[in-house]
């Protein structure tokens, strides 16, 4: 069975797939899509209560909950790709040279990646962003480099099981260069792996996203982002219930999208699981 | 097995000297300097002033020179002196919060073993049941809900709505006009939420972990002849089973430490913890960089002998594995 006959018979990962689609088209067409500005602020209508009008309430500056979290959506998914596209390259040309080469260069590379995994990550990252200017830009770059190491030990473990295969040698008689040979000839075989850590990482990055803009030094106010939506929820969590709730629900369902999709590639394009 | 410790606890040096200059020239290489805070809002801070200032904290040194000189007080065992307006030593400062963030995440390890093991090994023995399919859903959601999230919304429902459970802060108000008793109560109850919102991480990953471990001990011959000799389900699951699929477990464990430590910030500022992650917060928010880098090398060591335990222990419970 093909890679997409196996995707399209499993239910799980076509939800995911049908959630990260429409994640991409509500940011494309936030501004056709949102009610109102997310920027109006309305004094006469603080912290209103959902309804009609407004369906997910207004924030603490009037301004419409669902217009805005249409907006962060937008963030989200551009923090998500940035910064694992940025992870992933790292992880891509260090796993390769490492897997390929092998030996010293090996040593040196595998025990940065040991180093970076043993301190609490989330700890580097706060304090990088907060001594940098909190930004999106600094973010994604950020997130980005605290979160290659588990794709560089999947892309050497890969090149280490493939560089003694006969293609590789095959290609190296013929006369390839080391670049041709690890670019056209080994890292086609290793994408499957990657994509699946590449979706995986993204609802990991908006996960990491969330949370610093919640904690104030991630995206800055007024640009709408669902983190600090969540901070305007923590500042009035005793009256404004839903300035809590629908961001937090944004982010869980937009987690459990890109994981389902990543498991889903993962599982169609696992041989073992092919019948 | 010394050889083999002593070999661990000396691979780690470099280890933890790598982290510190990683630490040390990305804080410093960023733009921007603590003294901003004191000087810029102050209108009355001359340009020597602020040249006094940072020759008081050596930043008017080269970057090196910086970290030799950091890197030698260490050496001594000491940490320097925080920037802030306290002038504490750092050490001190790290080591009156230190016991609350270890406490807190101690317990929530317990709970995350007590929790995920069972859950793990009744959906891997009970394969496809409903309970299977069940908790297989709450695991994906586990994986996705943002922790600070799930904090507010229990602080909402346990908190604000019901009225059950504070939700800051380790002590009431009237904390010292209480029992004994009643103190301990009144921490045990500050204490719910934070460590259950630590422990939710965990839970997820170790439960799926377990089941994973289980399903495949379980097709294994010598389960096979455990059953052929006529041992009870029981003993078999839970003496032959059980005992080999926990030993990767205490890996995972191990590896779970710095995501524990790293939570500890985002619990401890939602709920106004006094512990180690608030103090990151503030101190990272004030620029106070020898803090951070106390706290920084701190977590390091904490991970680092997290990891050395879990091996330990995984060498300890496996007699296959042999230490040379």
């Amino acid at each position: 069975m093909g890679f997409w006959k196996m995707f399209y018979k499993n239910k799980l990962a076509l939800t995911g797939c049908g959630i990260v689609i429409l994640l991409f088209v509500v940011s494309l067409l936030a501004s056709v899509l949102a009610p109102y500005d997310p920027g109006a602020i309305d004094l006469r209508n603080v912290l209103a209560p959902p309804s009609g009008e407004h369906w997910f309430g207004t924030d603490q500056l009037g301004r419409d909950v669902l217009s805005r979290m249409i907006w962060g959506a937008r963030i989200s998914l551009k923090v998500g790709f940035v910064a694992t596209g940025l992870a992933i390259l790292i992880g891509m040309i260090l796993g390769a040279v490492a897997g390929f080469y092998g030996g010293w260069i090996d040593a040196v590379i595998m025990r940065f990646v040991d180093v970076m995994l043993c301190f609490p990550a989330f700890f580097l990252i706060l304090a990088v962003i907060a001594f940098l200017e909190p930004s999106i830009w600094n973010i994604m770059i950020v997130i980005g480099l605290t979160g290659w190491m588990g794709v560089t030990r999947l892309v050497r473990a890969d090149f280490v099981s493939l560089r003694e295969r006969d293609f590789v040698r095959a290609a190296r008689a013929i006369g390839a260069n080391d670049a041709r040979i690890i670019f056209m000839h080994i890292l086609p075989n290793a994408l499957a792996s990657i994509l699946v850590a590449a979706t995986l990482g993204i609802a990991g990055a908006i996960l990491t996203e969330s949370a610093l803009s919640f904690l104030g030094i991630g995206v800055q106010p007024p640009t709408p982002s669902w983190g600090n939506i969540l901070t305007a929820g923590k500042d009035n969590i005793d009256i404004a219930w839903w300035l809590s709730l629908y961001p937090g629900l944004a982010i869980l369902i937009t987690v459990v999208g890109y994981n389902l999709l990543g498991e889903g590639i993962r599982d169609a394009s696992d041989p073992r699981l092919k019948r | 097995m010394s050889n083999y410790l002593i070999k661990r606890i000396l691979f780690m040096i470099p280890l933890l000297l790598g982290i510190t200059v990683i630490c040390f020239f990305v804080m410093r290489l960023a733009p921007g300097s603590p003294t901003d805070l004191q000087t810029q809002m102050n209108p009355k801070a001359s340009t020597e002033m602020k040249e006094r200032l940072m020759s008081m904290y050596e930043l008017d040194k080269p970057i090196h020179v910086q970290y030799w000189s950091w890197l030698t007080k260490l050496g001594r065992g000491d940490l320097g002196t925080s920037f802030s307006s306290d002038h504490r030593k750092v050490a001190d400062k790290i080591l009156e919060r230190l016991p609350i963030t270890v406490i807190i995440n101690f317990l929530s390890l317990i709970i995350i073993i007590a929790v995920a093991v069972p859950i793990g090994v009744l959906s891997a023995v009970h394969q496809d049941s409903l309970f299977d399919k069940v908790t297989a859903v709450l695991v994906f959601i586990g994986f996705a809900v943002p922790t600070f999230w799930l904090a507010l919304l229990m602080m909402i429902f346990f908190g604000i709505h019901l009225g059950w459970l504070p939700i800051s802060g380790l002590r009431s108000l009237n904390y010292e006009y209480l029992s004994a008793w009643g103190q301990l109560a009144d921490l045990v109850k500050h204490l719910i939420l934070p460590v259950f919102i630590s422990a939710f991480g965990g839970l997820a990953g170790l439960s799926r972990y377990m089941r994973a471990n289980m399903l495949e001990v379980i097709r294994q011959d010598y389960i096979l002849t455990a059953r052929a000799k006529g041992l009870s389900e029981r003993q078999v699951i839970y003496k032959h089973a059980l005992r080999n699929a926990l030993l990767p477990a205490i890996t995972i464990l191990g590896l779970s430490i710095p995501g524990l430590i790293g939570g500890s910030v985002i619990f401890e500022t939602i709920f106004a913890i006094p512990g180690m992650g608030q103090l990151f917060y503030l101190s990272v928010m004030a620029r106070d960089y020898p803090t951070v880098m106390g706290i920084l090398l701190i977590g390091a060591i904490l991970t680092l002998v997290g990891n050395l335990i879990a091996d330990l222990s995984y060498a300890l419970a496996d007699p296959r594995i042999r230490i040379s």
